[in-house]
């Protein structure tokens, strides 16, 4: 086990997505936080969830332990972290660019945020990601899982996920 | 100090539990497919902060109890979340005021327990005070629309207001806990999160065109395991299966 590459167990955690959203791999998301590899080879994975009840974690925990077995890793350890607190500028541009393709509209920059409230006219638009028109609105924020927003677009009338800005 | 801080989270724990417990009970029946998804959120993101807030506790306390025995096999005389989180749904504006009230009172918390000296806390805090946020906002969005709506909206929003003032008051006391641990700088004492309270509140109240009820009667007694009637019949739900099979799992 010895000599174990960080960039190898890297490249290896790629096969690890997120299970609500499985065009993005816990890279992009920005969910894996650490790879290192001790004097004796023993390798160590850190994630932190997106949210405090994000179910996906579990899920998540157990798939990065079955990649790292199947690529020669076995016995890693899994650390959970919730210090500090995962943001969604975190998630890489790659993973933007994925969900974009996916029909999500990617967060904002969480600078560009401003406070909750009635919605304001916003700094920066949510587009849609059908049409790419920036005429969209707020349906709720809420949606089918704990990091998106449901919006629909003013001009092709598409319901559409938005991941928020957290 | 270690039982101190052991009670200290199993307190904050407890109220986000609770709550959860209480807003699942909409999956299924809220008024719109929306407002079923965003309560069913709202009560996922409180199950999480629970699971590491009584998991913490749980490891503080060093007797080998995790946060599903500390949630599961607890008698209610030993829950010591807040009364204002045990009170039942009522009708949507009396679920919404109860989160108004409570989402208020959890951010202010959260937002200065990020600066504990206890790392733990501070990080749980820190992780869902940015949840909170939008659970506030939420709160907030419905009191105003149903406040300032129709006549009969407006009528159910301040039965619910008035019917659920009194057990505001218990959220911002401070008791010999929070006065020993506020000290050590772990703990947040409630009565410093008064002004901030008042300010989002009265502001929200004033604008949704209620009024807010005047200060009189001072439930408590949740802070120390007595609660009322309600608590008994939400945990026998919560934690009849777990009792009936021991260790069940998915």
């Amino acid at each position: 086990m010895t000599g174990a590459d960080p960039g190898a167990v890297r490249a290896a955690l790629r096969e690890v997505v997120d299970p609500e959203i499985p065009v993005l791999t816990i890279e992009d998301l920005g969910v894996l936080r650490d790879v290192t590899v001790d004097a004796d080879g023993r390798v160590e994975v850190t994630i932190t969830p997106t949210y405090s009840g994000c179910p996906a974690l579990d899920t998540i925990r157990a798939d990065v332990d079955r990649v790292l077995g199947e690529h020669g890793f076995a016995g890693a350890r899994i650390r959970t972290v919730l210090a500090p607190a995962w943001t969604t500028d975190w998630m890489t541009e790659e993973g933007r660019r994925k969900l974009a393709e996916e029909g999500i509209a990617p967060p904002r920059p969480t600078a560009a945020i401003p406070p909750l409230g009635p919605e304001p006219v916003p700094v920066e638009l949510v587009r849609c990601p059908r049409c790419g028109s920036g005429d969209t609105r707020l349906v709720s924020r809420f949606g089918s899982t704990a990091c998106k927003a449901l919006r629909a677009c003013n001009r092709c009338l598409e319901p559409f996920d938005h991941f928020k800005a957290l | 100090m270690i039982p101190d801080l052991c009670a200290y989270a199993l307190r904050l724990g407890d109220d986000a539990l609770v709550l959860a417990q209480r807003l699942v009970e909409w999956s299924s029946r809220a008024p719109a497919l929306e407002e079923d998804i965003a309560l069913s959120n709202i009560a996922l993101d409180l199950l999480g902060q629970a699971r590491s807030l009584l998991g913490y506790a749980g490891e503080v306390e060093g007797a080998g109890r995790g946060d599903d025995d500390l949630a599961y096999l607890r008698p209610e005389g030993e829950f010591t979340n807040c009364l204002l989180v045990e009170q039942p749904n009522g009708d949507f504006a009396a679920t919404m005021a109860r989160q108004l009230f409570f989402s208020t009172y959890q951010l202010a918390l959260y937002r200065r327990l990020v600066n504990s000296a206890d790392e733990t806390l501070a990080a749980v805090a820190a992780k869902a005070a940015k949840e909170v946020d939008y659970h506030r906002d939420h709160a907030t969005g419905w009191t105003l629309r149903l406040g300032d709506g129709t006549e009969e909206s407006h009528r159910r929003m301040q039965a619910a207001v008035d019917q659920l003032w009194p057990f505001t008051l218990e959220l911002l006391a401070p008791d010999g806990l929070t006065d020993r641990l506020a000290a050590a700088g772990v703990a947040v004492d409630p009565s410093s999160l008064r002004a901030e309270w008042d300010a989002h509140v009265e502001a929200v109240l004033a604008e949704a065109t209620l009024t807010r009820p005047a200060d009189g009667w001072q439930p408590g007694g949740g802070r120390q395991g007595r609660h009322t009637e309600h608590l008994g019949y939400l945990l026998a739900e919560m934690q009849h299966l777990h009792r009936s099979h021991p260790g069940a799992r998915w």
